[in-house]
C-alpha cells in the first residue's frame, strides 16, 4: 500500500488525536490548541470566550492554595415528589449526573481565604442537572450565608444555572425564598455579599440571590437574564439580537458593576474585599 | 357561563333540573319530590366531580374565566380601597396594583395580580402578568405598610412574571429577586392568599409570607405544566402529565409543607359563587392576622425566616 493512503482505523485513530489535541472555540470557531485553552483558564486565547469551568476549577481560581475548607458536601436531592419525566425517574438523572461530576449537589460550598481575607463561598456547577437550584442545592447555599452571618465574614456565591430545578416543583421554587432570606439577614448585620455570575446565570437563580449583589459581577459573554430568549421570541414575536442577556446588556442597563474577565477576578474580588472597613 | 368539559354531566343535570322546574309550575300534578330528588342528585354529582379533579382539571378551574378574581375580592371583601399608584421609577403596572383598605374591623395593605374580566380589560392590565415596575410597586407598598403598621395581604393569581423584551431590560429577574429578599425583614405580618394561578417566580414575588393559604382549586407551580412539558417531555401536549407530576394542588402542597392551610370553595368551584368564595377568604386572612398580629417584629420576623429555612426535602 503506498504510504499516502490510511486506513480506516489510522484515520480514526489520527482523528482521535487530534481531537485530543486541539478544539474548536464555540464562539469563534478558531481551532485552538487544548492545552493553550486550559492554561488560559477555560478561555479562548483568540477571542477572550469565557468556557464554563467546574466548581473545583473555580474555586482553584479563587480561593487561596490549601485555605478552603468544604461545607455539607454529603447534602444530596432526595425525591420528594417522585418524579418521572420524559427522560426517566429523577433519582436516576440524579444518579448519572454525580457519575459524571463526582459531586453530591449543584453546588459546592464552604469557606477559604482569598489574598488572605476569610470569606464564605458557594460556587454553582452547570455539569451537575444544568446547575438548577433545588432543595439540597438551596440548603447548601442558605447554610453558607449562616456560616457568613455566624462568622461576620463576607460571603461570594458564583453562579451558573439555567434556574430552579423542576423535578422538585414548588420545592425548587421555594428555594429562592430561602435563599434570599439568608441574604436578608447579611443586609441586617451590613455583612458584604458579591454575586458573581457566570455562564448561565437564568431564571430562578437570577430571579433571586445572584441579581441581589452588593455589589454583582459578571464574566464577559456569560448569559444572564430571566425569561428563556424562545419564550421572549414567540411573545413579542420578534428575533432578539445576539447581543441581548449578556453580560454586557445587564451591565448596560445597571443590573451589574461590572464584567470582569476571568484572569482578572481573584484580583478584582479581594480589592472590593479590602474597603470593607468593619 | 363557558363549561369544563369534565362540568358538562354537571351542565345536562342542571338543566333537566330547570326544566323540571318549569314543568312543576305549568302542570298542576305535584312533581316537587321528583324535583328534591334530582337536586339532591346534582349537589351529589358536583361534590364527587369536584372533590376528584385530576390535577390537569384543577389548572382548568384555577384558569376558569368566570373565576373570581382581584376586582371581585376589593368590591366583596376590601371595603375602601384606596389604590396607589407607580413605582417611583418608571411607571405605574396595572397588572400588580394595591393599595389601603379594610378587610372586616382590620386596616389593611392589599396587593395583587390584576387579571381582567374580559379582552379590553386583559390587555390594559397584561392579563395579570406583572413587569419590574409592578414587583417594585408592591415592595414600595409592603415598605408604606411597614411605616403605617398595617398587616400585608397579597393575593396571588398570575400565570407568570411577563416574559417581554422591556421587562429583560428593566430588571425583571432583579425586581423579583429584591422583593423575594426585603420581603425576609419586613416587619408587619404579611397573609398571601393563592386564589388562582401561582405561577412561578412572578407569583412568589408576593409571596414571602408569614402564612400562605390557597383556594382548595387554585396551583401553585415552578413552571406551567405547558412549560414543563416542552423541557423535560420535549412536547408540550404532554401537559397534563407534566401537572401531574409537579404536584401543584392545594392538597399536594399543603402536604409537601409549601403552604399552611387550604381555603375551601364552594360546591362547583369558586366560579359559581364569588361572593361565598370571597367570605371564605375574608374569614381565613382575618384568622390570621390575629395570629401573627401580636408577635414582635423581631418575633415575627424569626419566624418567617425559619418557615422558609425548612422548605424542601433533600439528603443529609
Amino acid at each position: 500500500m503506498p504510504w499516502f493512503i490510511q486506513t480506516k482505523s489510522e484515520r480514526d485513530a489520527r482523528k482521535k488525536a487530534s481531537d485530543e489535541m486541539w478544539i474548536k472555540c464555540s464562539k469563534c470557531n478558531a481551532h485552538v490548541f487544548k492545552q493553550d485553552f486550559i492554561n488560559n483558564l477555560n478561555v479562548c486565547p483568540k477571542c477572550g470566550w469565557h468556557g464554563r469551568i467546574t466548581a473545583s476549577e473555580r474555586i482553584g481560581l479563587i480561593i487561596d492554595i490549601g485555605t478552603f475548607k468544604e461545607l455539607n458536601e454529603t447534602i444530596s436531592p432526595a425525591d420528594p415528589l417522585s418524579f418521572v419525566d420524559g427522560k426517566g425517574p429523577y433519582p436516576a438523572q440524579v444518579e448519572a449526573a454525580r457519575k459524571k461530576t463526582a459531586l453530591n449537589e449543584s453546588v459546592v460550598t464552604g469557606a477559604g481565604k482569598i489574598n488572605g481575607i476569610q470569606v464564605a463561598i458557594a460556587v454553582m456547577d452547570f455539569r451537575f442537572l444544568g446547575g438548577s437550584l433545588g432543595s439540597g442545592t438551596g440548603e447548601k447555599i442558605l447554610a453558607a450565608a449562616n456560616y457568613a452571618y455566624e462568622h461576620k465574614i463576607p460571603y461570594i456565591i458564583f453562579s451558573a444555572s439555567g434556574g430552579a430545578r423542576m423535578h422538585e416543583g414548588v420545592l425548587s421554587l421555594m428555594q429562592m425564598a430561602k435563599t434570599c432570606a439568608g441574604i436578608s439577614r447579611l443586609n441586617e448585620k451590613k455583612i458584604p455579599f458579591i454575586s458573581v455570575l457566570t455562564d448561565p446565570t437564568t431564571g430562578g437563580v437570577s430571579a433571586s440571590y445572584a441579581m441581589v449583589g452588593d455589589v454583582n459581577i459578571a464574566e464577559p459573554g456569560a448569559l444572564v437574564g430571566f425569561a428563556g430568549r424562545r419564550v421572549i421570541e414567540s411573545t413579542i414575536k420578534q428575533k432578539l439580537p445576539d447581543t441581548f442577556q449578556t453580560s454586557e446588556f445587564v451591565l448596560e442597563h445597571g443590573f451589574i458593576d461590572m464584567v470582569t474577565p476571568r484572569k482578572e477576578l481573584k484580583e478584582t474580588l479581594y480589592r472590593i474585599l479590602s474597603f470593607y472597613n468593619r | 357561563m363557558e363549561q369544563l368539559d369534565f362540568e358538562k354531566p354537571i351542565a345536562e343535570m342542571e338543566k333537566a333540573v330547570e326544566k323540571l322546574k318549569h314543568v312543576s309550575t305549568d302542570a298542576k300534578g305535584d312533581l316537587s319530590a321528583q324535583l328534591h330528588e334530582l337536586e339532591l342528585k346534582l349537589l351529589e354529582r358536583k361534590k364527587e366531580v369536584y372533590q376528584n379533579l385530576t390535577s390537569w382539571q384543577t389548572v382548568q378551574v384555577a384558569r376558569h374565566p368566570k373565576r373570581p378574581i382581584l376586582s371581585d375580592y376589593i368590591q366583596f371583601i376590601f371595603k375602601d380601597f384606596t389604590e396607589l399608584h407607580g413605582d417611583r421609577c418608571f411607571g405605574d403596572d396595572q397588572a400588580l396594583i394595591g393599595g389601603f383598605a379594610m378587610l372586616g374591623k382590620e386596616k389593611v395593605m392589599v396587593i395583587g395580580h390584576n387579571k381582567g374580566k374580559n379582552v379590553e380589560e386583559n390587555i390594559k392590565r397584561n392579563f395579570g402578568m406583572p413587569r419590574p415596575e409592578g414587583y417594585r410597586k408592591a415592595l414600595r407598598l409592603m415598605k408604606l405598610a411597614e411605616k403605617y403598621n398595617v398587616p400585608i395581604v397579597t393575593l396571588v393569581d398570575t400565570s407568570g412574571a411577563f416574559p417581554g423584551l422591556d421587562g429583560e431590560e428593566r430588571g425583571q429577574a432583579e425586581a423579583i429577586a429584591r422583593n423575594l429578599t426585603e420581603m425576609a425583614a419586613i416587619e408587619v405580618p404579611i397573609l398571601t392568599v393563592i386564589t388562582g394561578e401561582g405561577g412561578s417566580g412572578g407569583a412568589l414575588g408576593i409571596a414571602v409570607a408569614d402564612a400562605v393559604l390557597m383556594l382548595e382549586h387554585s396551583i401553585y407551580s415552578v413552571i406551567s405544566p405547558e412549560g414543563c412539558a416542552g423541557i423535560l417531555w420535549r412536547d408540550a401536549s404532554f401537559a397534563s402529565t407534566a401537572a401531574e407530576a409537579l404536584k401543584i394542588t392545594a392538597k399536594s402542597l399543603l402536604d409537601l409543607g409549601v403552604i399552611d392551610e387550604i381555603i375551601p370553595e364552594p360546591i362547583g368551584g369558586a366560579h359559581t359563587d364569588p361572593a361565598q368564595t370571597a367570605e371564605n377568604v375574608k374569614e381565613a386572612i382575618l384568622k390570621n392576622i390575629k395570629k401573627f398580629a401580636a408577635l414582635s417584629s423581631t418575633k415575627l420576623t424569626n419566624k418567617r425566616f425559619e418557615k422558609f429555612s425548612a422548605m424542601g426535602k433533600f439528603n443529609k
